[in-house]
């Protein structure tokens, strides 16, 4: 039992020096290495300043900006706090919460009729980057109106950036609000009057 | 429900199926110490582990001492991550400064990690440092997948042994395993995980000014190293709070094909080893056979009800496309309810979709999964010998209609084998259900519920399964962060661990020191489409009539709940 004790206690050891110590260590230097960008996270620097991470979302809200999904990640798209709303199909606060979310999203879309599933219901992480290209387009006319851009512009710019299926049929098409919505800021420069200063 | 949803389903089974044969071919070399393609590598790693541990490779254990080994190997590790947690504060690599962590839920924490059952009762993000993510997660995660598979291995070895008394090495199983099958998979899959995004590194935290003036912090870490493991592992626990679906653990709809591979890829290629290593590879097949059709059913249901959705929330206003609710919108529908079945079906217990908002009777293929005893691919290791007692209770029963002795791989099936199969199997459902039942009365801890009405039985009944089962996933709501929770729970995964291991080691110890009888005229074969169909009728039955009862308290009654509308 001694002799088992120790080769127990031995072997611990020195695994966790192999597997949790060298091998996260080597990955660390492999991935930093190889995919820079990914490895740290994505980054999207503009100016200098680094404005989010490509894959992480971040609070916006409409209509000068495409929204993303509600989101229970602490008080909204909270990176310390990434969180769905757990709550169950029969939830009085689950009916409650996309009672007030489905009011404020057609008022500030000016559209009637059902949203879409997604902008409705808060995603897993609370960090959901993306929307449904169906969500971007009913979003879309509010944005449009409220820069000042042709309908049809906007909508353009969401097929540009919509993503498809990976191979065809991995996951769903979607749109990055984050992304959309730089280009959107792109779009709108480009367009502003020139006076402005 | 669409083709391009079965798709997913599809690929994953047939990319499975094509990993078993070299995958499991491989395994079995490293598992009998033979020379493979990796040894010129890291055999010199392997024996200096061996070296510097004062341990002989060579020497056979009989099944107590190989036992005995495998307890106090998880024992030692549980108490240097208990006092890692507890002094973290005074270590290295914390750059968020994050502090000690509470007794109970590090009591909690370091059981659920030494049972390969990771279930969280905290946010990784805010209150695990770099190190403790490191050495004790990732760590832990290697430790316990090792272990499991070295189990396995060792009751196919009572199983095809002949007249022995020992049953393996569980120090060289383990090595072996970790160096040769886990470690390579890892840096081969970890590498892709960030190509896909999963960030990797020691920084600080990032602090962001959003584009519309919302300033965000993104928490940074080595992620893909622990993630990679936490899959192909059956772990399950995530680096954050989201587990995969946090975008930086799984930001890719291919990120995700590849976790729900890594996740079945073992499981999977274990029936192979076990075939060859039982001289036999129909005795393998079969068992994957019935464990597709098993992954078959589960999937066809969960994504049925996820894809028909919850009338209620139409009534609302929100448009009718399947249950969005805790889902991303990169995985939607299908594929988040492909990945909730398998980890559930495996031991695993990664989430890319709260399982506390599927719908009720989608929710209730996870629950039942677990119930099942995770033996569809399964647990890494776990999902063989958790099959293989399924497999003696059915030869048995076969046996009981002919009116002969039972026997499998040659091996007569008596009173001690069945009373040891007997046991692996009913212990986890009393313990499930006694645990459940517990919470259910006490009113401090039925505060912790975030869900009212039946929804909130399925809570509880579900966290003592996930506990039990060594699964981790949770109806996450629930905040099991209590003094009671994450003590009855911590206790609960040890039984589901240790209360199942030890029954099935004594049962490869006994049949390891068997004769080997001719098969007979009246042997009933184990390899055929009707043994299949008997052994998975018996594993949907056995756990059917156990928890039934409790399953139609919670989401068999909040499904009818929910179609009249009524909310709580």
């Amino acid at each position: 039992m001694k002799k088992l004790l120790l080769q127990a206690i031995l072997l611990n050891a020195w695994l966790i020096v192999i597997l949790g110590l060298a091998y996260p260590l080597a990955m660390t230097g492999m991935a930093q290495a190889l995919f820079p960008k990914q490895a740290n996270g994505s980054l999207i620097v503009e100016n200098g300043k680094v404005v989010g991470s490509e894959l992480v979302g971040q609070a916006f809200t409409g209509p000068r900006y495409f929204q993303g999904r509600p989101s229970a990640a602490g008080a909204g798209y909270d990176g310390l706090h990434s969180n769905g709303s757990n709550l169950g199909p029969t939830s009085k606060a689950l009916m409650d919460r996309v009672d007030k979310d489905v009011a404020a999203l057609r008022k500030t879309f000016a559209q009637k009729g059902p949203v879409p599933a997604d902008l409705a219901t808060a995603s897993e992480s609370g960090l959901d980057p993306d929307i449904s290209v169906a969500a971007a387009l009913w979003e879309a006319p509010a944005v449009a109106r409220a820069r000042n851009l042709p309908a049809a512009r906007v909508a353009r710019l969401i097929r540009r950036h919509a993503r498809p299926r990976t191979w065809g049929f991995l996951g769903e098409p979607r749109v990055n609000v984050l992304e959309v919505n730089l280009a959107l800021d792109g779009l709108s420069l480009k367009n502003a009057p020139k006076a402005v200063k | 429900m669409t083709m391009i949803g079965w798709a997913s389903f599809i690929a994953v089974l047939a990319v499975v199926a094509a990993c078993a044969k070299p995958l499991g071919s491989y395994m079995t070399s490293v598992m009998n110490g033979e020379r493979h393609v990796l040894t010129p590598v890291l055999g010199r790693l392997e024996a200096l582990v061996y070296r510097l541990s004062a341990i002989d490779p060579a020497e056979e254990m009989p099944w107590r001492q190989y036992t005995a080994a495998l307890l106090v190997f998880s024992a030692t590790g549980a108490v240097a991550m208990y006092a890692q947690l507890r002094l973290q504060q005074k270590l290295p690599l914390n750059p968020a400064g994050l502090g000690p962590v509470d007794p109970a839920l590090a009591f909690n924490t370091a059981v659920s990690f030494l049972t390969n059952t990771n279930w969280q009762a905290y946010s990784g993000e805010s209150t695990m440092s770099y190190l403790t993510q490191m050495t004790c997660m990732t760590y832990h995660n290697f430790a316990s997948a090792a272990a499991g598979i070295a189990v396995a291995a060792a009751v196919v070895r009572g199983l095809v042994r002949v007249q022995a008394k020992t049953i393996g090495n569980f120090w060289a199983d383990l090595v072996r395993v970790s160096l040769y099958v886990l470690l390579p998979l890892c840096v081969v899959g970890g590498l892709f995980l960030v190509s896909q995004g999963a960030i990797q590194n020691l920084k600080p935290y990032e602090k962001v000014e959003g584009v519309q003036g919302f300033s965000q912090t993104l928490p940074m870490g080595p992620v893909a190293s622990q993630e990679i493991i936490k899959q192909l592992g059956t772990n399950g626990g995530g680096y954050f709070n989201a587990n995969s679906g946090h975008p930086f653990e799984n930001p890719t709809p291919l990120s995700n094909f590849v976790s729900m591979f890594a996740i079945f890829l073992i499981g999977g290629a274990m029936t192979y080893q076990f075939g060859r290593m039982a001289g036999d590879q129909g005795q393998g097949w079969a068992l994957f056979a019935c464990m597709s059709l098993l992954f078959l059913g589960g999937f066809a249901a969960l994504y049925h009800f996820e894809q028909v959705g919850n009338p209620i929330l139409a009534a609302h206003g929100v448009a009718a496309a399947g249950n969005m609710e805790g889902k991303e919108t990169r995985f939607g529908i299908a594929t988040s309810s492909l990945f909730a079945t398998i980890t559930t079906d495996a031991s695993c217990g990664a989430v890319n979709a709260w399982h506390d908002s599927l719908t009720p009777l989608g929710g209730l293929v996870p629950l039942f999964n677990i119930m099942l005893g995770e033996v569809i691919f399964g647990g890494v290791g776990s999902g063989l010998y958790g099959m293989l007692l399924f497999v003696v209770m059915t030869v048995f029963l076969a046996g009981l209609m002919v009116g002969r002795t039972p026997e499998y791989l040659g091996k007569k099936i008596e009173a001690r084998d069945m009373k040891y199969a007997t046991l692996g199997i009913l212990i986890p459902s009393f313990a499930i259900l006694a645990g459940a039942a517990w919470a259910a009365v006490r009113p401090s801890a039925l505060q912790s519920l975030a869900n009212a009405g039946p929804h909130g039985l399925s809570e509880i009944l579900y966290a003592y399964s996930s506990a039990v089962g060594n699964n981790g996933s949770a109806f996450a709501g629930l905040n099991a962060d209590t003094w009671f929770f994450n003590n009855t729970l911590g206790w609960a995964m040890l039984v589901g661990r240790f209360f199942v291991m030890v029954p099935v080691l004594a049962l490869a110890g006994n049949l390891a020191g068997k004769k080997r009888a001719a098969p007979s005229p009246g042997t009933f074969p184990t390899d055929t489409p009707l043994f299949v169909g008997l052994l998975s009728s018996v594993i949907l039955v056995v756990g059917g009539l156990t928890h039934f009862p409790a399953l139609s308290l919670g989401p068999i009654i909040e499904h009818f709940v929910m179609l009249a509308g009524k909310l709580y």
